[in-house]
């Protein structure tokens, strides 16, 4: 089982950082990860994504063309790549920042306030953890113990200040989920195969 | 052994202190500035020299001086910076100098864009710079590999002294994945006593790829090519997957290879049968292993992202016996497997 | 009576391939005496240039690199910074310093590396066949201006000496001449306390010596070394132009 994600949003959403604790959610239960962000000569202002593959096989190449999952956390992002998720994908979207909704009907829409979930806890800039927590609600991809234990392995030593606050954030966005969401399973497995190594 | 989880870039960095290397010296250049922020960060914490030079030019040659005194030592860059470098590479394997430096390639020609590649294959494995010599080039498709290549790098260049490169691109550069830091395991090398400094009781020792009295160069570059012949035999590297009773193999290295290998696993699930063959060593080139693939296969695709210049070795190795074909991206187009299967089955 | 006048040991008994009348064989016998002088000739790394001297390494009697042209200070940089107890002496000519490598010194000088650079200024390419330098003077005939140096084609005459003087990263620097026993006597103090300023750890130190090339200048050897007086130093005046405690050589 493989699942591909592009999360994106504005520069300063903490894309990267979601991105990476959900990574290395990922690995620490075992699974294989990749992780790919996008890079360029803005750095700050400007769009920001990553992509993030988890799986339970080795993985291919860490680009995704078909995301089965988007997390969009503003407008453009969404706007950009909700044509690109796959059939019966799964699109989460900062209803905070996103106004508009799917054009099409062949995807699961998770509408999640993040942002304003997010000012309530009093720190705008965790909107991207109330997220991963409500992924992780709907879909199960990872825990939630382990995205805790991921951000406190992930969070640079400059903003060790703000972990229970990211915390926090987690367990709220991973509470406003009540359904869940599964991706179709007749997606091709990806077996491990036999090797030969020549040297 | 626990697994962490690294940036390709960083990895490189890591596998390069693990292997004792403490003098580096880099200039900024996408897609390859993580590893110089990491190597400015983590030398000073090895008791190690980082020097953000003034160009690729001065930092291959600062990698000149280290590597005279008998230290490993390393730069890196991309394309751009490279191009820059090959001056100073080709003095290195003049002067038969040890040394590591990473291309995480990009896009060109010229400022090209910063998005992954793999054109300069040409420029890393025919020499890049003047003259009748060769590098060892190291082809990475993981970060785990990254770390190990470079290990293995500064092994070699120690062993044959003579640059080691490794090519990666922009896409193994700037990804994260689990791998795991082991450090090396390679047998002891004899000391460097080529090197220059703690001259006590000993004659001049010199490095210089100055030879210009009557026939001394031509006796040196033979000596070169000796060295030259022993990595060929010795050294190339190489992997294969499901190749047994492949109809079709696919031969990609770096990154494309993980797209093939997703399309072989791919194709396989569908009944197709394929297999591929990834380069590790892109210098030595594995060629007797794919000569011997066409005893089985009907034809070889190459995948790249480039033009068509790996093809080139891959049609030498074959030498007329099958079809060679090529699906190949540029200017930071990347392959996807979808892509390649669908050139596979107008193939077979 | 004892023997006053004997080789060097960091000069080796060979013959040396210059021309007659050519600096660079008495600015690098008194580079080895100052070596001999000092003590330091098996903790010595010297560097050849790309030039005449190329074969530097044949003449001196320490261990010795060969870099590219113009890039010794950044290989210079490199060997320091693995063995910072030894001296490192850098030797170079104008197109190296100044023409092709003056990036690689401004910077090595502005890192304060420690280390030596011997820079011989003979305002022309002299291997190659007596090409324009950017230390050429106006008016000056080569074979890439045979109707003398024009500044509006080929700009000025660089003065390397005064250009580093303005870099905070230099602790010495001098321009000195050979063309006098005298002068000659002033190169080799100035080319000491260089070498002391880089065991102290100072920073970065340079001598440029103002160097005869009568092949190339077309004039015999004492004519060369009366046109280094009065035409080269109107233009490089002889000076100490920064020294840590301000004595003069």
């Amino acid at each position: 089982m493989e699942t591909k994600l592009i999360i994106a949003g504005h520069g300063g959403q903490g894309i990267v950082l979601m991105g990476m604790v959900l990574a290395h959610a990922g690995m620490a239960e075992g699974k294989e990860v990749t992780f790919f962000p996008s890079y360029g000569p803005s750095m700050r202002g400007g769009t920001a994504n990553c992509s993030v593959i988890i799986s339970s096989e080795e993985i291919a190449t860490p680009v995704i063309s078909t995301p089965d999952i988007l997390i969009a956390m503003n407008e453009p992002s969404f706007r950009e790549f909700e044509s690109r998720v796959t059939e019966k994908g799964g699109i989460f979207i900062n209803r905070s920042l996103v106004a508009g909704s799917p054009t099409r009907d062949d995807v699961e829409l998770f509408e999640v306030e993040a942002t304003r979930m997010a000012g309530d806890l009093g720190n705008l800039r965790v909107a991207n953890m109330v997220m991963l927590g409500a992924l992780a609600g709907a879909t199960g991809i990872v825990t939630l113990p382990t995205l805790v234990r991921s951000i406190e392995a992930v969070l640079p030593q400059r903003r060790r200040g703000l972990l229970d606050l990211n915390i926090k954030a987690l367990k709220k966005g991973n509470e406003t989920i009540s359904r869940s969401f599964s991706l179709s399973p007749e997606r091709v497995d990806h077996g491990r195969k036999k090797r030969v190594t020549g040297v | 052994m626990e697994r962490v989880l690294m940036k390709g870039n960083e990895a490189v960095g890591e596998a390069a202190i693990l292997s004792g290397c403490r003098y580096y010296f880099g200039y900024p250049i996408t897609p390859q500035n993580e590893l110089t922020a990491y190597m400015a960060r983590r030398m000073p914490e090895v008791g190690g020299t980082f020097i953000q030079a003034e160009s690729e030019i001065a930092a291959i040659n600062m990698v000149y001086g280290a590597s005279a005194a008998g230290e490993r030592a390393m730069t890196s860059s991309s394309g751009p910076g490279i191009s820059l470098k090959q001056e100073g590479i080709s003095y290195l394997a003049g002067a038969e100098l040890p040394c590591v430096y990473v291309n995480v390639m990009r896009g060109g020609p010229g400022l090209g864009n910063i998005a992954p590649a793999q054109s300069d294959y040409f420029q890393a494995t025919r020499g890049g710079g003047h003259g009748d010599y060769r590098v060892i080039v190291l082809a990475p498709d993981s970060v785990q590999e990254m770390a190990d290549l470079t290990m293995l790098g500064f092994y070699l260049a120690d062993k044959y002294r003579n640059p080691a490169m490794i090519l990666a691109d922009a896409l193994v550069g700037q990804m994260l994945e689990p791998m795991e830091l082991r450090g090396p395991d390679f047998p002891e090398l004899p000391p460097k006593s080529w090197a220059v400094g703690q001259m006590n009781g000993r004659e001049q020792n010199l490095i210089t790829s100055l030879f210009l009295g009557g026939d001394t160069l031509e006796r040196h570059n033979l000596d070169l090519q000796r060295k030259y012949d022993s990595i060929q035999k010795d050294e190339v590297r190489w992997e294969g997957l499901l190749l047994d009773d492949a109809d079709i193999a696919i031969v990609a290295y770096g990154m494309s290879a993980r797209v093939a290998r997703g399309a072989v696993i791919q194709g396989r699930a569908r009944g197709l049968k394929i297999g591929l063959f990834r380069p590790i060593t892109l210098w030595p080139f594995p060629s007797i292993m794919i000569s011997r693939l066409v005893e089985r296969v009907r034809c070889i695709l190459v995948v790249e992202m480039s033009l068509g210049q790996m093809v080139e070795d891959v049609r030498l190795a074959v030498n007329g016996r099958c079809e060679v074909h090529l699906y190949a991206r540029t200017g930071g187009g990347i392959p996807t497997c979808e892509e390649v299967l669908k050139r596979v089955e107008r193939l077979l | 009576m004892g023997r006053v006048f004997r080789r060097p040991e960091s000069f080796r008994d060979v013959r040396t391939e210059y021309c007659p009348g050519c600096g660079h064989g008495i600015i690098q016998r008194v580079i080895a005496e100052v070596v001999d002088e000092m003590g330091i000739r098996t903790r010595t790394i010297g560097l050849s240039p790309v030039g005449c001297a190329v074969y530097l390494d044949q003449y001196f009697n320490f261990d010795m690199v060969q870099p590219a042209h113009g890039r010794t200070p950044a290989v210079a940089t490199g060997l320091k910074r693995v063995l910072p107890d030894h001296i490192i002496i850098g030797y170079e000519g104008d197109g190296g310093l100044t023409a092709i490598g003056i990036a690689e010194v401004i910077h090595a000088a502005n890192r304060g590396e420690n280390i030596t650079m011997i820079f011989v200024n003979n305002a022309v390419y002299g291997m190659t066949g007596g090409q324009m330098a950017p230390t050429t003077l106006i008016g000056q005939k080569t074979t890439t201006t045979p109707m003398g140096r024009d500044s509006k084609r080929d700009g000025y005459p660089i003065r390397l000496c005064e250009l580093l003087a303005t870099v905070d990263g230099t602790a010495y620097l001098a321009r000195t001449t050979v063309s006098s026993p005298r002068n000659v006597r002033k190169t080799k103090k100035a080319i000491r306390k260089a070498i002391e300023v880089q065991m102290e750890g100072l920073g970065f130190s340079m001598v440029e010596v103002l160097s005869p090339c009568p092949t190339n200048w077309g004039l015999t050897p004492v004519e060369a070394m009366k046109w280094i007086e009065e035409e080269m130093m109107t233009y490089f005046p002889l000076a100490e132009l920064k020294s840590p405690n301000g004595r003069k050589p």
